[in-house]
């Protein structure tokens, strides 16, 4: 199967992988899975006072389209707010990575994967809606 | 004889429609239909295609059966339960984190180059594959619960998933 070249740039040379501490200021946690296909995307996002996602990490054991989606994530949800990172769409990742119709999923993941995060953010600082 | 392609993958071989299976009636049905559907045993007939069709769909049957996690998944099929349905499916938080332990617990003794510790990550992961196969069990022969029983299948073919990455780790430590 071929990966575009996003894909293959973001596989090779991963933006942000690993983890913060759980317990850092400013940091959530969005942990999401595919149960088709067993690939598990974990995101974290660091949270400024301001309300601003200031860094982010992410740690995905799946293929390659996975890791690719996780990894951009992680670079567009820096400097927006949990609103703005709420209106990623997996299509706008899609259409980035240029993923094939079966790899549609694993942008369906990242885009979970971000509203996990800003869940478990609002969850622990008491402004769930 | 030619193969009834209408037929179930357990009517096919004869065997009743369940998860707890007698492997050795299967591997014996299994022989006694491949032999009589073997294509070059028809090859002088006019439908030899037919034949080959029949032969495909025995081998494509067994297939199906002798793994647990593929004969479970047909199962459901039968009983109109999708294992791979993509949209509305979530897996489970314990899963989760279950499963990133494994993948860390994988990722971790494969970097170590620790033969040890990949043999001992393969022993528990057989133990829990019995388990979860036994709970499949119950789960389709005694509660007919295939909804429940759709999850399982999924726990299981993590586990087949993760044995391939154990066995892979392994054979390249081999080298």
């Amino acid at each position: 199967m071929g990966y575009s070249n996003k894909v293959l740039d973001h596989y090779e040379n991963p933006r942000n992988a690993g983890s913060f501490a759980q317990d850092e200021e400013g940091v959530a946690t969005g942990m999401v899975g595919a149960p088709a296909c067993g690939d598990v995307m974990k995101l974290q996002i660091k949270v400024g006072k301001d309300g601003v996602i200031e860094d982010a990490r992410f740690k995905t054991y799946g293929c390659g389209s996975a890791i690719a989606s996780s990894s951009l994530v992680t670079e567009w949800v820096k400097g927006k707010t949990l609103d703005e990172a709420l209106t990623i769409k997996n299509a706008q990742i899609a259409e980035e990575l240029a993923l094939p119709p079966v790899k549609i999923h694993c942008s369906v993941l990242a885009e979970d994967a971000i509203r996990a995060a800003v869940d478990d953010y609002r969850k622990k600082h008491g402004e769930a809606k | 004889m030619s193969v009834d392609l209408s037929l179930d993958f357990f009517s096919l071989f004869g065997l009743p429609r369940r998860f707890r299976l007698d492997e050795e009636a299967l591997g014996r049905a299994w022989h006694t239909l491949q032999n009589e559907a073997h294509p070059d045993r028809h090859a002088h007939l006019p439908d030899s295609r037919g034949a080959m069709q029949g032969a495909l769909r025995v081998n494509e049957a067994y297939a199906a059966l002798k793994k647990p996690a593929t004969r479970a998944q047909y199962l459901l099929e039968l009983g109109g339960v999708s294992v791979d349905a993509i949209d509305g499916n979530t897996v489970a938080p314990e899963y989760l984190f279950e499963q990133l332990e494994w993948y860390e617990a994988l990722e971790e003794a494969r970097a170590a180059k620790d033969i040890g510790a990949l043999e001992r990550l393969a022993a528990r992961l057989q133990t829990q594959a019995g388990s979860v196969i036994e709970q499949m069990a119950e789960q389709i022969d005694d509660f007919r619960d295939l909804e429940k029983a759709a999850d399982t299948v999924r726990r299981l073919k993590f586990l087949d998933k993760l044995r391939l990455g154990i066995d892979s780790a392994l054979a390249a430590l081999d080298n």
